[in-house]
């Protein structure tokens, strides 16, 4: 990647900016974002960069709700549910995206795994939901059909 | 950055409906001379209620513009709830709420 003087400067000040604003919030500690899973630019390498070396197997204790038609694929409204015991994340992925992996959500003891996101989808592809439990791997798929790709390029 | 959250409790558990204004850029388009626009996107949005974290997620570039979330915890009205959110070039944004 090359850096012009302008946006050097632009982001060695963005970054002083952004020191500024973390100083003074010394209560949010963000977590470190998993470079690697989202970089992943096929399904397995971004799973194996999540969830190193976790079996996966179906669930029907996993529910995924994805439109079967998108006609855009820029907004894609997904949601999961579950009714699994000790969830401790649960995953989004696309199997066509340039890069499957599209969010994770870590949960607490006090959340409910019932989650909503709004997604991009560059063309037709299964959507894949895997759910985090008692250190095992759940899988829900649904698969979309794309009339507008929303990857843009 | 602009956060709009919405949180309100039923029996025990609080459903959160949030907006963040970003334009959620992949680093993969091009501008009109065909140079790629560098990717610029959110990372990480968190919940804080009652001084811990109850819910936090992790978003790449897969995730529209303006993303909208919905998620639920336990937890009861009236007592507040911040949601912070954060970019890739490292710009914050937060708000509290109170639940109703």
């Amino acid at each position: 990647m090359k850096f012009s003087r302008r946006k050097f400067f632009t982001t060695i000040g963005k970054g002083a900016a952004c020191l500024a604003v973390l100083s003074s919030l010394p209560s949010v500690v963000w977590a470190k974002w998993n470079d690697s899973a989202f970089n992943a630019t096929d399904l397995s390498a971004a799973i194996d960069a999540k969830y190193p070396g976790m079996a996966i197997e179906d669930s029907e204790k996993v529910s995924l709700k994805a439109p079967a038609i998108a006609e855009n694929g820029a907004v894609v409204p997904v949601s999961v549910k579950s009714d699994l015991d000790n969830i401790s994340s649960i995953s989004l992925f696309v199997v066509k995206n340039p890069s499957p992996l599209i969010s994770t959500f870590n949960l607490s003891k006090h959340s409910v795994a019932d989650v909503s996101i709004r997604i991009r989808m560059g063309t037709t592809s299964e959507v894949i939901a895997l759910v985090e439990a008692d250190g095992k791997l759940y899988r829900a798929t649904s698969t979309v059909k794309v009339t507008i790709g929303g990857c843009g390029g | 950055m602009k956060l709009k959250v919405k949180a309100k409790a039923s029996g025990g558990v609080v459903k959160v409906k949030m907006l963040v204004k970003h334009q959620m850029e992949t680093g993969r388009r091009k501008d009109k001379k065909g140079a790629l626009i560098p990717a610029l996107h959110l990372t990480e949005i968190m919940a804080e209620y009652q001084g811990s974290t109850v819910f936090s997620t992790e978003v790449g570039p897969g995730v529209s513009k303006d993303p909208f979330l919905a998620f639920y915890f336990k937890g009861a009205a009236g007592e507040s709830l911040k949601i912070s959110a954060i970019d890739t070039a490292g710009e914050t944004g937060v708000v509290d709420v109170t639940i109703k």
